[in-house]
């Protein structure tokens, strides 16, 4: 079981919900996982079966990419929005 | 300079001259306003006069008519099929569509022979304007009964009400139970704070040029942060295809987070379509100010508790950021940073993007976080008054560190926030005692978080053994030098033996924009990776001269080596060789880096007088302090620390957006809008931290933005100790200084 939390941007999306749990054992199996949960949630995550450009995940501390990687148990996972500068 | 045991490096940490230095020193480097293409028209804008109004009709009939005038753009030209209902929000910030909704927001554009014939023919296009109500300030802009800017804009996040509003996004960042923590408190400092929308002010104005080939090819020249994010909005808002267009970036005089929105582009490209002929644009400094993108101004009301023994346990902040006026996410970073320097248990932040009749905000250096640092940090040094604890001993107490929880939720990885506290207590600036009447000492912590993203390089060996380095990325704040000097140092070759270039779109695959303190960071790993890929490539093309395998031979500190020893040579000498057998040798560098960059704090110990009869504020003396992971090129790290000083010291004491109360832009040049001058500041003095970033290859941390997220606070809490009246609202002018303290309107 792992722990996702979401932005603020998400939450509505979520049922209103700053976090959420799920059983995914790797990034893409718990975003499938929110997407039967969440419908609306899944298309704003993913993009052309990659994590869209404007999207960040981390597992940890660690930001990651990876679809397939495994989620280890009790792990968080952060979604977060793109961050840039100037 | 603080360190901790390092790497040692032959060329990182060195201070070469820059490759692009004399160009720029004699006029010969080109800008924006540099590009003269033969036969090109020049074009002018027409702006709207009104801060909010309906566009009722353009005519366009008596400049067309002009002589020397050659063709009128207007929104239609830009909205897919002319249907003005389709304009996405970008398109109407550079053509207005059925609104107008800032003074200064482009309206029209003409092409003419030459820029006379242009500013006389602008005048001649008459539009008709329906004026309506508008909103400048972001309470106000959040009010029910305050003038609707978008009709169909709702609310997103939490706590949204359904119907018209001004209000784009309600962000949150929410740990802990922060109502129980404040009631745990023995103390508790709130307050609120404002500051205003100020410009980022680099020198150099927009200026762009395009040529619309018959085959459809469009070539566009502009000042730039961002060539790649430049092709792919005007793609989008021509719809025309990616692969048709190539941006070319020239020199860029500052953009510090405003240069990375087009503006001209789009306009020229079409101007050009309709006439067959190279458009040039360039702005004035009016245009610069009224019609780009300035930093939002904002509205913090923010509360802080502590035990006793100076603990921070709670800390909650409610924070409206202007977006202007199309929809933003200025406050998500805002949220975001509020309590980053901290181990703080308990947060709740709440932040509101505000769409009002100003010009879109956008990125200014480290964007959102010194309005945020504004207020937090002021409550920081009310709880040390409070406490009598030393302001930088308390920061320490509860500074973040590896292991905090970090800003966006995730613990930090090695930082040196901790490093830089001492290093500030330690600095002879902080032991020595400030004397005299009217004085104040204030300090401030930064956190910025830093950026990697996308880069690509390429780079290719000459036959006398020295490297090109063919980048994408425009070169700010010596950016040329700082991936040659990594890139070096990877080859374990002199700086001067490689040779960078900054080339345009068709040439170099993907950058994202220079900003974010990301391109000696993340364009950095890819030349890090680039000269790997060399130093590999060239490995097995030797192993058959050598008559062994590619993995029996090592390269290590400039030099191939077979493991048994028996045979070696230099860079130079084995480029020589491979050379010789006449088979060029280019590889590439490409990655993401990803958004998650090491983050970076600053810090300021500043000293000011306040004369009590005018208001005026004088910097005696200013300490910038700063973690850089590892600085590449110190002297381009002290720059990017002086220049964040310096533009915190404008924002803090004398700029702002003043508007009167038709919704105009009352000081739209220099000499009404008041950025310090080298008259204004003392010498900045710098202490660079060294705590290598683990996420870099060299320990890079990006130092282009954290500098400037101190200086407001740590301003403001001097002239409050100088003044004894708490500065809570931007900018502390003399005029605003004499009212808080003598009550004189």
């Amino acid at each position: 079981m792992v722990t996702v939390r979401l932005p603020a941007s998400l939450q509505p999306l979520a049922g209103g919900a700053a976090s959420v749990e799920s059983d995914g054992a790797t990034l893409r199996a718990l975003i499938d996982d929110l997407e039967r949960r969440f419908p609306d949630l899944g298309e704003r995550l993913l993009e052309a079966g990659a994590i869209r450009g404007d999207v960040m995940i981390a597992v940890g501390a660690d930001e990651t990419r990876e679809l397939d990687a495994p989620l280890p148990d009790g792990a968080e996972v952060h979604i977060l929005p793109a961050i840039a500068g100037g | 300079m603080v360190t901790e045991a390092k790497r040692a490096y032959k060329v990182i940490g060195t201070r070469p001259l820059r490759p692009d230095g004399i160009d720029k020193v004699t006029g010969r480097a080109l800008y924006g306003a540099d590009i003269h293409i033969p036969g090109a028209l020049h074009a002018r804008m027409k702006r709207s006069p009104h801060a909010h109004a309906v566009i009722k009709r353009i005519d366009a009939s008596r400049a067309l008519a002009m002589d020397g005038v050659k063709a009128v753009v207007t929104a239609v030209d830009l909205a897919p099929g002319g249907d003005l209902s389709k304009l996405a929000d970008p398109a109407q910030n550079i053509l207005a569509g059925h609104k107008a909704l800032y003074r200064g927001q482009a309206v029209a554009a003409v092409a003419a022979i030459n820029d006379q014939v242009a500013q006389e023919a602008v005048k001649l296009i008459d539009i008709e304007y329906e004026v309506l109500p508008h909103v400048l300030g972001p309470r106000e802009g959040m009010q029910s009964d305050a003038p609707i800017l978008h009709e169909a804009l709702r609310t997103r996040g939490p706590g949204a009400v359904d119907g018209p509003t001004n209000i784009v996004a309600i962000n949150q960042a929410a740990f802990g139970d922060v109502d129980k923590a404040f009631a745990d408190c023995d103390i508790v400092v709130d307050d609120e704070f404002s500051t205003k929308m100020v410009h980022q002010g680099y020198i150099e104005p927009q200026a762009a040029t395009a040529t619309w080939a018959p085959d459809g090819q469009l070539t566009i020249w502009t000042t730039t942060q961002g060539s790649f994010p430049a092709r792919e909005s005007c793609a989008q808002l021509l719809n025309h295809p990616i692969s048709k267009i190539k941006v070319i970036p020239t020199e860029i005089g500052g953009g510090f987070g405003g240069k990375i929105s087009v503006y001209l582009e789009p306009v020229v490209a079409l101007l050009s379509r309709k006439t067959g002929k190279p458009v040039t644009m360039r702005m004035d400094r009016s245009d610069v100010f009224e019609g780009t993108g300035p930093t939002p101004g904002t509205s913090i009301k923010a509360r802080l508790g502590a035990t006793k023994d100076g603990r921070i346990r709670a800390l909650y902040a409610d924070m409206a950021y202007e977006n202007g006026a199309f929809p933003g996410s200025a406050s998500i970073t805002g949220t975001m940073v509020a309590a980053a320097a901290y181990d703080i248990e308990h947060v709740k932040v709440i932040g509101y993007d505000v769409v009002v009749n100003k010009p879109r905000t956008q990125d200014y250096r480290a964007p959102s976080a010194p309005a945020a640092a504004f207020a937090i940090e002021q409550l920081i040094d009310e709880l040390a008054l409070k406490l009598e604890m030393d302001p930088l001993q308390l920061r320490l107490l509860n500074a973040a560190k590896e292991g905090t929880r970090g800003p966006m939720g995730m613990p930090y990885k090695r930082i040196g926030h901790e490093e830089c506290l001492r290093a500030a207590l330690d600095s002879e600036h902080y032991r020595s005692p400030l004397g005299g009447p009217n004085r104040g000492r204030g300090v401030a912590s930064g956190f910025w978080f830093n950026v990697g993203l996308r880069s690509s390089v390429n780079v290719s060996l000459q036959p006398d053994g020295t490297v090109n380095l063919i980048e994408g990325n425009t070169d700010i704040g010596g950016t040329r030098a700082s991936l040659a000097m990594q890139l070096a140092e990877t080859l374990g070759i002199p700086y001067e033996d490689v040779k960078p270039t900054v080339v345009d779109t068709d040439s170099v695959g993907l950058s994202d924009v220079t900003a974010g303190s990301r391109t000696t960071f993340g364009t950095g790993m890819a030349v890090h990776e680039a000269g790997k890929n060399l130093i590999k490539e060239m490995t097995a093309r030797l192993a058959p001269l050598w008559q062994t395998t590619p993995e029996e031979i090592g390269f290590d500190d400039g030099a191939f080596r077979t493991k048994d020893g028996a045979k070696s040579g230099a860079f130079k000498e084995i480029a020589a060789q491979l050379a010789g057998r006449g088979v060029a040798l280019t590889v590439s560098g490409s990655l993401n880096a990803g958004f998650l960059a090491g983050g970076g704090f600053a810090h300021a110990v500043v000293d000011v007088e306040v004369d009590p009869d005018t208001g005026k504020v004088t910097i005696l003396r200013y300490t910038a302090i700063q973690d850089a992971g590892t600085a590449v090129h110190p002297s381009y790290v002290e720059g990017q620390m002086q220049g964040g000083a310096v533009q915190g010291v404008g924002w803090a004491l004398n700029e702002e957006y003043y508007y009167d109360e038709s919704g105009r832009m009352a000081n739209a040049s220099f000499l009404d809008y008041r950025l310090p001058t080298s008259l204004d500041v003392p010498m900045i003095d710098t202490i660079i931290v060294e705590v290598p970033n683990p996420l870099h290859p060299f320990g890079v941390r990006g130092v282009g933005e954290p500098g400037i997220v101190p200086p407001l606070a740590a301003i403001a809490n001097a002239v409050t100790h100088a003044t004894g009246v708490r500065q809570t609202q931007l900018p502390m002018s003399p005029r605003r200084i004499l009212e808080t303290t003598r009550g004189i309107v």
